[in-house]
């Protein structure tokens, strides 16, 4: 029978920090709010966390950082999609982020960035109105 | 037997409470009270009122008593701050351990006798700043050591033999702390007179903070060599730091932090009397760490209810005899989980909320976090104003003139003897399966701190918990707060530094180093003493963690959620 | 470049692309794989199925690790329930398996239930197909062993191996009816734990028992690894090269199991073909919803209701 397409997002947390609590806590959120959620867990590079999202076919990553290393983690992240052809995937951030850093990641192709205390609602919202599924 | 209330006074108190509640009923109809269910952060159930009744068995003699008596649940030194005020270490560390220096030479001057090293993300996880999984990351949460170059480098000048050093490190621990002790030797220093902390925590961080190298059972050998090395060599050193802060901060509850933190302790304990160690040789060197959420009352309780279950423990279970093996002393932080990005300032409050719930449970240090800590690392203005909330709290509002002053009361008694049993319920759970490492290879204690984590996240988001100016009160623009930055270019020039240090050491003599301890990882020695004759021919870090992850193997996320 | 030949060549992102496609339903991707299809049947395939937390995603990465030292290329598929409650998932199978990730003789997929009628043994031997399409010498489907559907996945598979761990005494007795019939290979996962022994033997008598079984040759083997340590895991693929050549030894039994597997196949895609059109026209047209309500009225009877729906569409299609 005829599905609809489910969005399938990437969680991950590049970088050697370990603070999950964050990353694990929104994984449950976007499965409560019916996508799939392809965890790729902690430590992983920036060209590991590319692979996962080409491999898995997601519609978005969720990059997660708290230890201050952003500013080199993500903007690698979409400096290899690019390179991949992959560009077309979603990026956004979450976690601790320099108020001044926010607006250098949004130009960097960062879509969104989220940071703690944001509701689950309004990620899950936010992920609801900007990522389609490709068709 | 010393029971408080008599049975009679019992009986009037219930019969008061009866007609109080039925009084209560009638205004109720009308006047609902605010919630329907009130509970604490923890979602611990908070009744209407405490009265003699919630705490009719409680013993003064065997449940109290005085401090620095069993079970310590008052306090474990005497006079507490009547005598002497907690110490107020502040954690730094940033850049290059030259930065690092300069900041230390400063606190010291200002008459700071303890210093508190922070380390970057790839010291602490056993990677040396040209490893390509470093990019992006050295200096950038700490410190960043890669040889014993850096570590001469970060103390230089200081009066090591006087001051007291904490370092939080877990998996290299043994690889700093042996870095620490060649670098004394090398100054000339006997290494029976320094003295400070390694976290040197592994339980944790395979529970929680997930900073983590080789399995936990390799991970419990290196410790135990360093629990040995200190109670033979190192008198003065606090081995482990046993941390419920980071258990805290993954999303636990107050009583998940109390018992893994005390399960973990029970583990460490076992591993050195297995180890062939008297308990009360190294027992009193065994520290804890704790977080400060907002909780007022519960987190009073809860640090009342870790010395009496603490001193329960080493007593019944260890059969400890010197007094010192049963205290529980610690450090605690301010819950960095707390702080709110939205209205930054708010975040001053919260942390000496926090501060005060600590001091009113007795912690022998503290550390309060600074307003923009959830933004980047502190300013020093930010710094300052932390440091000046305990300043205020000892100084000016007198809660330190007198010892436990909540003792007694009817909640704060009730609350503690309530986590007291909810955290040895978990306890046995957790020996029922074979001990902490049984259950962490099972990610059971991963898993409890998830749901729990989940849930809290729920609540806020229902706003069936509030939170000032993320669920509440909110306003539409957030006061930019001024952020401290770490220049670019400090990456660069720390691997050229480190390659530097590669090129002129004598590669022969490391070589050998390096073999003599990967052959006695396949043998029992302690370990420490030849991790100081590698680090004494300028081993890097990740040439000795190297050595262990060959040896021991790596330990990869379980990815649990 | 076409979409079959770019999957033919090992473009990953075309791949990954098509499978999204056939886990969505989308019939294009049914006509790329008529096309891919001459290019199947290279592949070994090998099943693994198991109760949730016996380590199933730990043995496939030690199992891959091994197989990438041999200089085989794998494809492994990591299916992962679907939330009953949201139809979401969490698929975390991978974060095992992640120091693959950077090999390109490796491709690693994840994938939900989902689900929905029957749908899910389909879309994954379709991605199977694809894999081996794009050269995988080997492919490794992991599946949790609960449904019926899970079970089917596996039973396609060459060589079907079902992991335990020790004491699941009473476990083993609820499962016998079902998932561990399809057994090729026994596997005993954290040996270091107590009642290994028990395990082993209670296994061994469940095999006894089922003597027809292993009437013409193939005795399964059951093994015991630690699979975090990397112990018993060239013992597991030992044991699967046997049993390949089990299979591929004697013509007849080579041509019994591609028969077998042509018929199994065919009825599944015909099951699943039906169930789809018939359904799906049938809910969007809105005559489900309106023969449920008359039956809820008790105005209709379901034999009635299906006999209706299912003879008309029969006829039309």
């Amino acid at each position: 029978m005829n599905q609809k397409r489910k969005i399938r997002v990437l969680v991950a947390k590049p970088g050697l920090d370990g603070h999950d609590r964050g990353s694990r806590i929104i994984a449950r959120a976007y499965r409560d709010a019916g996508f799939e959620v392809v965890y790729s867990g902690l430590h992983q590079t920036p060209e590991e966390v590319v692979q996962a999202a080409i491999q898995e076919d997601v519609d978005m990553i969720g990059l997660s950082s708290l230890a201050g290393a952003h500013m080199y983690l993500f903007p690698r992240v979409l400096e290899l999609l690019k390179e991949n052809g992959a560009d077309d995937i979603v990026v956004c951030g979450g976690g601790i982020f320099p108020g001044e850093d926010i607006p250098k990641l949004k130009e960097a192709g960062i879509k969104e960035i989220f940071v703690p205390g944001t509701p689950l609602g309004e990620v899950v919202k936010w992920v609801e109105e900007n990522v389609k599924p490709r068709t | 037997m010393s029971k408080i209330y008599s049975d009679n006074m019992l009986a009037e108190v219930r019969k008061g409470e009866e007609k109080w509640s039925k009084e209560l009923d009638n205004i109720l109809d009308q006047h609902p009270e605010r919630l329907s269910r009130f509970s604490s952060v923890s979602d611990h159930p908070v009744n209407r009122i405490y009265t003699p009744d919630d705490v009719k068995d409680l013993d003064y003699e065997k449940d109290l008593g005085f401090p620095a008596q069993y079970p310590f649940t008052r306090g474990v030194q005497p006079s507490m701050y009547r005598g002497r005020l907690w110490t107020m270490r502040m954690f730094a560390g940033l850049g290059s351990a030259r930065d690092t220096n300069k900041r230390f030479h400063l606190l010291v001057n200002e008459g700071q006798t303890g210093l508190s090293t922070a380390f970057d993300m790839p010291t602490l996880m056993g990677y040396d700043s040209d490893s390509p999984r470093a990019r992006g990351e050295c200096g950038k949460c700490g410190v960043a050591i890669d040889s014993l170059k850096d570590m001469e480098i970060l103390f230089d000048g200081l009066p090591i033999d006087r001051i007291t050093t904490s370092m939080t490190i877990n998996p290299p621990a043994p690889i700093i702390w042996a870095m620490y002790i060649a670098m004394a030797e090398k100054r000339g220093i006997n290494r029976s007179i320094i003295g400070g902390t390694i976290q040197n925590d592994m339980l944790k961080e395979f529970i929680a903070q997930k900073t983590f190298m080789c399995p936990p059972r390799p991970s419990m050998r290196l410790i135990t060599d360093t629990v040995e090395f200190a109670t033979k060599e190192i008198p003065r050193w606090n081995p482990i730091s046993i941390s419920g802060y980071h258990i805290r901060e993954a999303g636990s509850t107050a009583v998940q932090e109390l018992a893994f933190t005390l399960s973990d302790g029970i583990t460490y304990v076992e591993a050195a009397m297995e180890r062939g160690l008297d308990v009360d040789s190294f027992a009193p060197r065994l520290s804890f760490f704790f977080n400060s959420h907002l909780d007022f009352f519960e987190e009073i309780a809860k640090y009342r209810a870790a010395r009496r279950m603490w001193a329960r423990i080493m007593k019944e279970r260890f059969k400890a005899k010197d007094p010192r093996s049963m205290w529980l002393r610690f450090h605690t932080q301010t819950a960095g989980c707390s702080l709110t990005a939205q209205q930054p300032y708010n975040n001053v409050v919260r942390t000496a909320i926090e501060a005060l719930a600590a001091v009113l449970g007795g912690t022998q240090s503290l550390h309060t976090n600074s307003l923009d800590e959830v933004l980047a690392i502190p300013t020093e203005e930010a710094a300052t104003i932390a440091l000046r909330t305990q300043q205020i709290i000892a100084e000016e509002s007198g809660v330190a003139n007198t010892i436990d002053p909540l003792g007694g009361s009817f909640y704060i008694e009730r609350l503690t003897r309530d986590m007291e049993e909810e955290a040895f319920e978990y306890i046995r759970k957790i020996d029922d399966m074979g001990g902490m490492v049984a259950a962490i290879e099972r990610n059971y204690p991963q898993l409890e701190i998830a749901d729990a984590a989940y849930k809290y996240q729920k609540q806020i988001d229902s706003k069936e918990k509030t939170v000032v100016g993320v669920n509440k009160y909110v306003t539409e623009e957030d006061l930019p707060v001024e952020v401290l930055q770490i220049e670019a270019e400090l990456e660069e020039n720390q691997i050229k530094w480190t390659n530097k240090v590669k090129d002129t050491r004598d590669n022969k003599k490391l070589k050998e180093a390096l073999e003599k301890l990967g052959e006695a990882t396949q043998r029992d020695d302690n370990l420490m003493y030849l991790i100081i004759d590698a680090v004494k021919e300028y081993a890097t870090e990740q040439e000795i963690c190297d050595v262990f992850r060959e040896a021991f193997g790596i330990y990869r996320d379980p990815g649990v959620y | 470049m076409g979409i079959p030949e770019k999957i033919i060549s090992g473009n990953i992102r075309a791949v990954a692309r098509l499978i999204r496609d056939i886990d969505d339903n989308i019939p294009e991707a049914r006509e790329v794989l008529k096309e891919l299809y001459p290019y199947t049947g290279k592949a070994y395939v090998v099943g693994i199925t198991g109760a949730p937390g016996v380590g199933k995603s730990t043995l496939v990465d030690q199992m891959v690790y091994h197989l990438r030292k041999a200089k085989k290329t794998v494809g492994v598929l990591a299916v992962d329930p679907t939330s009953p409650f949201s139809g979401g998932a969490i698929l975390g199978d991978r974060i095992r398996m992640q120091r693959h990730s950077m090999d390109e003789g490796v491709f690693i997929r994840s994938m939900a239930t989902r689900g929905y009628f029957g749908g899910l043994t389909q879309s994954t031997r379709s991605a199977i197909d694809v894999m081996d399409a794009m050269g995988k010498d080997y492919i490794i489907v992991e599946t949790v062993g609960v449904g019926q559907d899970e079970i089917d996945i596996v039973r396609s598979a060459h060589t079907t191996i079902i992991t335990l761990v020790p004491g699941m005494g009473d476990d083993i007795q609820a499962l016998k009816a079902g998932i561990l019939e399809v057994g090729d290979i026994f596997v005993i996962n954290k040996a270091d734990r107590e009642g290994v022994d028990r395990t082993v033997s209670d296994i061994r008598l469940m095999i006894e028992m089922d003597e027809k079984r292993y009437k013409n040759g193939w005795k399964p083997p059951i093994l015991t690894a630690q699979a975090v340590f990397d112990e018993g895991i060239k013992e597991i693929l030992d044991e699967i090269k046997k049993h390949r050549k089990y299979l591929t030894s004697s013509p007849e039994r080579k041509s019994m199991f591609q028969h077998e597997k042509a018929r199994n196949d065919l009825v599944e895609m015909i099951k699943d073909r039906i169930v789809s059109d018939v359904l799906a026209n049938i809910i969007d047209s809105g005559e489900f919803e309106e023969a449920l309500q008359l039956i809820v009225e008790k105005k209709i009877d379901p034999y009635t209701a299906c006999d209706n729906i299912v003879l008309k569409k029969l006829k039309s299609g």
